[in-house]
């Protein structure tokens, strides 16, 4: 699969300040990628570089074969954008507003079925201003689709959403992602990334931390499996010295690290045998948000090197 | 530029225009509004002719008598000779309501008859430049006349007799062409101030980035809407003045290159201002400078010609003062080769500043 986006030892300078640090990475085309970061990590000035709107200090960026910077006219015929905070003409309504980037740039989409996509058909007569948080996002996106994008860069398109906006737009993006549509997602909510990507990059102080899909990251940053109990800290007390397995309390809940499946049936005997009350157990996994909360963590403390410093 | 993109950039502002409440307040009713204010309060200036108190000392002279009535068949003033100390004629006008006067000197006649040189004395008042230059006019075109007949000279020059009342302008007919400036410099440059500074702002201007619209032809959809604004506000104003108050004013195609360089001018200037400007805050300071001693010393309200020397000269460096200036050439006197020579210095700034506000206007991060 060829890539949409490639970048390479991108760096971008204000002053003395390194925003993006030399960071690499690449999108196959056709795939949902999803760039995590906390706040002013660096995402917004790579992925604006990405869309021609900063030039780059440093490094090669391409998007489908085209510098963003130079030859941004084209670029922008080419990939829907849709911002953090979408604003608009306060008094125009969504089906004129898909109208008038119909004429901008010269397609003819149908309003009603653009907006019906993104689930705002029912307020296609109604002014900007009079609309909700969510769908005034929801006419970002209708506006990013008019041009029939081959890329979508989607910066935070759910946050301040309700649960049921939030769904309504995570559909959007599986249907473009069916589509061949490539989707470059900028997302605060790790469960979103987890759920739409196909390959995650997470970037802390301008550099990228880890990358590769979910799994692969869960896998190569993530604590073990392990076995959780609803029981007192006595229980813990025992199986230490019995176990050899880290055993922690929190919460009154006792966790159990596994370093094989078959410890499980090991630490099973052993709380039977304990003769402690326990009320129920679990398997638990970390998630990316775990991964991503441990990874930025470590970072910060100057545990962990960035993948190119490690590299 | 492509006309498609222009078209639909227009009708979104026309749209956002149009459903605004206040841009619509003050675009069709706020011009009757000033009309109606302003021609209330200067309702009787210039109606009726100036009255100019008259000490004749040559009074039994046939000639004063005559060069008094030619005064007076002017229209432009009324004489009302006056008995009074001529030492003291001075400080009785200051305690006059009617304060300009006029001081025929002893031998008048007799000089007069004997081609040597005399002079009267016009006195008028600094609080009214108006009245007083209509009565220094009066007297300068009879005293003219006099001398024409003394030397028995040939008229050259004619003047047409018929239409001698309707030469004395009246308040109102000057504020109309004032009042359409106003509006053209107004309306421009306050909303493209505002919009350069939100626009920024909220992300719009990245937001339309994005498109393939370019600076330019947003920058020239707004001229359009403001240059069809300003003709709908011009038929506005002139309408009410002629309708409230009887303003006459000439309607020619010469307005129109006015009502179009002077949108274009203040377009420009006003998105330049919100350019350079980094907060909506200083860009509504920029705006206001700019704007103020543009609104009240560029002939808006009150003729130039009355101010003081020096703000007279500020005011021919102001580009609003060229616009009304012309309109007035155009609507009041119908000079067209002076319209033609203001309305050319209006456009070469108007070019210069439209390139100067596409050169700073940028949407993305340079």
């Amino acid at each position: 699969m060829a890539d949409a986006i490639v970048v390479d030892h991108l760096v971008k300078r204000y002053g003395p300040l390194a925003a993006v640090a030399g960071v690499s990475f690449h999108v196959p085309a056709g795939s949902v990628f999803s760039f995590l970061g906390p706040n002013g990590a660096g995402k917004t000035t790579t992925t604006e570089i990405l869309e021609g709107l900063r030039r780059a200090t440093d490094g090669h960026v391409s998007v489908l074969g085209l510098d963003p910077w130079t030859e941004a006219a084209e670029l922008h015929r080419r990939i829907g954008v849709i911002p953090q905070d979408f604003r608009f003409f306060e008094k125009i309504t969504p089906r004129e507003a898909v109208e008038y980037y119909g004429s901008l740039f010269g397609t003819q989409p149908r309003p009603d079925e653009l907006l019906e996509r993104v689930q705002l058909a029912d307020k296609a007569a109604s002014r900007f201003d009079t609309l909700s948080g969510g769908q005034k996002q929801k006419l970002g996106l209708a506006l990013a689709l008019t041009n029939r994008p081959e890329i979508c860069f989607l910066d935070e398109p759910t946050t301040g959403l309700d649960p049921t906006a939030r769904r309504a737009i995570w559909d959007v993006i599986r249907s473009l992602k069916s589509d061949g549509v490539t989707v470059f997602l900028t997302t605060h909510y790790l469960e979103e990334a987890e759920l739409l990507a196909d390959q995650v990059a997470i970037i802390h102080h301008g550099r990228i931390i880890a990358s590769g899909t979910p799994s692969e990251i869960i896998s190569a940053h993530g604590r073990p499996e392990r076995l959780r109990f609803q029981a007192p800290p006595a229980l813990a007390d025992y199986l230490r010295p019995r176990l050899g397995l880290p055993v922690t309390v929190a919460d009154g809940r006792v966790e159990v690290e596994l370093s094989q499946k078959s410890d499980a049936l090991r630490v099973l005997s052993a709380v039977e045998a304990s003769g402690l009350p326990w009320q129920t157990f679990s398997t638990v996994q970390d998630t990316l948000e775990d991964v991503f909360v441990r990874l930025v963590g470590q970072m910060d403390d100057g545990t962990l090197k960035s993948e190119e410093a490690a590299a | 530029m492509r006309p498609g993109r222009i078209v639909a950039d227009l009708k979104v502002v026309t749209r956002s225009y149009l459903r605004n409440p206040v841009a619509l307040f003050f675009s069709l009713l706020f011009p009757i509004i000033l009309i109606a204010l302003f021609g209330l309060i200067f309702s009787g200036v210039g109606n009726s002719p100036v009255t100019v108190q008259v000490l004749n000392l040559d009074d039994n002279s046939h000639v004063s008598q005559e060069f008094l009535s030619a005064l007076n068949n002017t229209s432009a003033v009324k004489v009302v000779v006056v008995s009074t100390n001529a030492s003291d004629f001075a400080s009785w006008l200051g305690q006059n309501d009617d304060p300009v006067g006029l001081v025929v000197p002893d031998g008048f006649a007799a000089n007069y008859s004997a081609r040597e040189t005399t002079v009267v004395t016009v006195y008028t008042d600094p609080e009214d430049a108006q009245d007083s230059g209509v009565v220094l006019g009066a007297v300068q075109g009879v005293a003219n006349a006099f001398n024409l007949r003394a030397a028995n000279g040939t008229e050259i020059v004619g003047l047409d007799e018929k239409n001698v009342g309707s030469q004395v302008f009246s308040y109102i007919d000057y504020l109309i062409p004032g009042l359409i400036g106003f509006s053209i410099l107004t309306s421009p440059m306050f909303s493209m101030v505002d919009v350069a500074a939100s626009y920024r702002k909220d992300g719009i201007f990245r937001q339309l980035s994005l498109t393939p619209l370019t600076r330019a032809e947003w920058l020239t959809s707004h001229f359009l809407w403001y240059m069809g604004l300003t003709f709908v506000t011009a038929g506005i104003m002139i309408g009410a003045g002629v309708v409230l108050f009887g303003a006459h004013v000439n309607v020619t195609v010469g307005l129109i290159p006015f009502l179009i360089v002077g949108p274009l001018f203040f377009v420009s200037l006003g998105m330049l201002a919100g350019s350079v400007a980094k907060t909506p805050e200083s860009a509504a300071l920029i705006g206001n400078i700019i704007t103020f001693p543009m609104m009240f010393l560029s002939g808006t309200f009150f003729q130039v010609s009355a101010f003081p020397a020096a703000l007279q000269s500020f005011a021919h460096i102001l580009p609003l003062y060229y616009v009304i200036d012309g309109m007035n050439q155009v609507m009041l006197f119908s000079n067209t080769s002076r319209a033609f020579y203001d309305v050319l210095i209006v456009l070469v700034g108007a070019i210069v500043i439209f390139l100067l506000a596409i050169r700073f206007f940028t949407w993305r991060d340079e």
